[in-house]
């Protein structure tokens, strides 16, 4: 599961390091560091990290099923 | 609904080209589909990744915190597209509706949105850059490479160019232990982006942490041993550094080489178009049919004296290529235009650096919160008193209430009193940008253009 956050919008609230700490860290007092790709068993704790933020920082890979997967070269 | 129906019939059966898999070529790609497009979709890209994010790749994966292949762009929703990945387009047949690609491949449009974005600038000796050891910074690839380099323990690192990306990179070297110096043409590290004042506190940050910060020296020429691998570098001062792995961070060129001789209004400085991301021709006639969004395009913004603005920054790719997608699917009435207020973001040395606005066009700044002793301020920039830019390090919450000023035009100084306003913040003081005419290297945002008046602030950040 791929998730990015719009670092325009944190402003370090930090409610997604202390729901998540394994995908979301802080870096100093207001950076924020988190992982780009998390194993789809941890939709539920991002879920509450996602609907946590103030700022509704942070997007989640929408559930949809993928009828795209192949890549024409 | 189009008077004669071919809007309809575009979003029924028409052909959609999007040039670019990055993330303002996705967000374009979702977009078109959000707003019922059920036409066939072609999504045209030069790596052979499907879209992925870039700011992490000089934080996280640099710090070996996330693998580069980990960072692909979450999707909003199905986008059912057909890919051509790994395949550059080479040219582009405005009257025949046509892209050409590298595999010799033409793919016809009703409709094109070009967002094929920048790449890092190379090292412009070719020899010296293609040295074992020798990076830059802009792919997935570069990423792990340069990751892989870093992990193996390099005794020195040396960054050529003290921009955003280069203070990054030294950022995370010297968070890994590795002993790094950097090179910055200016007088400081950030200069060109944020001016003189600024970019004396960033110096400060670079020396707090370790690094051996070098500033108004160039690096004329790259070593290597016999082996090819890179080994020292000559600086124009007269020394030399001994460097086992030198990442080139001199900014980016604008991928527009394609549209070479396709009559599209495309150059070094990018794709010019209007504020409905329509891009104009050679003659500066805007076209019906061809779309520009992201880092290529470039584009008037009235809030900021309808100067044409290229922006490098993330926030900017997403805004704009959904502004193109709405745009390529309704008539002229229903339009809109790109005003999106310039805003982006760094993160060095634990700090946290914001930015909105165009800090580069201010002449003045002051400090109206925090200190730069304490590295934890809010810089306002003023240009013809009114508030133009700001910037925050680690004080993010600011940021909001700043670019509110922006947007209403409010006079500089700002008239409101503020907490936390210290001594040092009591009076403006020259912003302290290079004079334009003098190339530097790093800034984010690039104004031309013209309004007669202004031609002074014309601000070249590199050599093309």
């Amino acid at each position: 599961m791929r998730l990015v956050v719009d670092l325009n919008r944190c402003q370090g609230y930090a409610q997604c390091a202390f729901l998540a700490p394994d995908v979301f860290v802080m870096h100093g007092d207001e950076s924020l560091l988190y992982s780009p790709e998390v194993e789809e068993d941890r939709r539920e704790d991002l879920a509450r990290a996602v609907a946590a933020c103030p700022v509704q920082a942070i997007v989640v890979d929408a559930n949809f099923p993928d009828t795209n997967s192949g890549t024409d070269r | 609904m189009s008077v004669d129906g071919s809007l309809d019939r575009l979003k029924r059966e028409g052909r959609i080209v999007v040039v670019g898999a990055s993330l303002a070529g996705l967000r374009a790609a979702e977009t078109l589909r959000e707003k019922g497009f059920d036409g066939s979709l072609t999504m045209i890209g030069d790596e052979p990744y499907e879209p992925y994010d870039r700011p992490p790749l000089s934080k996280q994966v640099l710090l070996g915190r996330a693998t580069a292949d980990r960072t692909g762009l979450p999707r909003h929703r199905a986008i059912d597209a057909r890919w051509r990945l790994g395949v550059p387009a080479t040219g582009l047949d405005m009257a025949a509706r046509r892209v050409r690609l590298a595999d010799g491949d033409e793919v016809e449009y009703d409709r094109l949105l070009i967002a094929t974005g920048i790449r890092a600038r190379p090292w412009p000796q070719e020899d010296e850059a293609e040295l074992d050891g020798v990076f830059v910074l802009r792919t997935r690839d570069d990423a792990e490479a340069l990751e892989r380099s870093l992990a193996q323990g390099p005794r020195r690192v040396l960054v050529i160019g003290a921009g955003f990306t280069g203070s990054e990179i030294a950022s995370a070297c010297r968070e890994r232990g590795i002993a790094v110096t950097v090179a910055e043409r200016a007088d400081a590290p950030l200069v060109g982006a944020l001016g003189g004042v600024v970019g004396r506190v960033a110096a400060e940050l670079h020396r707090k942490h370790g690094v051996d910060l070098r500033c108004g020296v160039m690096v004329t020429g790259l070593e290597g041993d016999s082996a090819g691998r890179v080994r020292a570098a000559h600086f124009s001062d007269g020394n030399t550094i001994e460097a086992d792995v030198v990442v080139v961070s001199l900014g980016a060129q604008r991928n527009t080489e394609w549209l070479a001789g396709s009559g599209l209004g495309a150059g070094p400085r990018g794709i010019a178009c209007d504020a409905g991301c329509r891009a104009f021709d050679i003659r500066g006639i805007v076209t019906d049919d061809i779309y520009v969004a992201g880092d290529v395009a470039r584009s008037p913004h009235p809030l900021f004296g309808y100067q044409f603005l290229s922006l490098e920054h993330w926030g900017n790719a997403v805004a704009q290529a959904e502004t193109a997608a709405h745009n390529m699917l309704s008539d002229s009435a229903d339009r809109r235009p790109h005003i999106w207020v310039p805003a982006f973001w760094s993160s060095q040395f634990g700090v946290n650096i914001k930015s909105v606005g165009v800090p580069s066009m201010g002449t003045e700044i002051l400090i109206a919160q925090g200190s730069r002793s304490e590295h934890r301020f809010t810089g306002v920039y003023g240009y013809q008193d009114r508030v133009i830019g700001a910037v925050t390090f680690d004080q993010t919450k600011w940021l909001q209430f700043y670019q509110q000023l922006i947007e209403t035009t409010a006079p500089f100084p700002p008239a409101s009193p503020t907490v936390d306003r210290r001594p040092e913040g009591q009076q403006p003081m020259p912003a302290d940008f290079p004079d334009p005419s003098v190339p530097t290297h790093g800034p984010t945002v690039t104004l031309s253009g013209y309004a007669p008046d202004d031609r002074r602030l014309t601000f070249t950040p590199a050599r093309h």
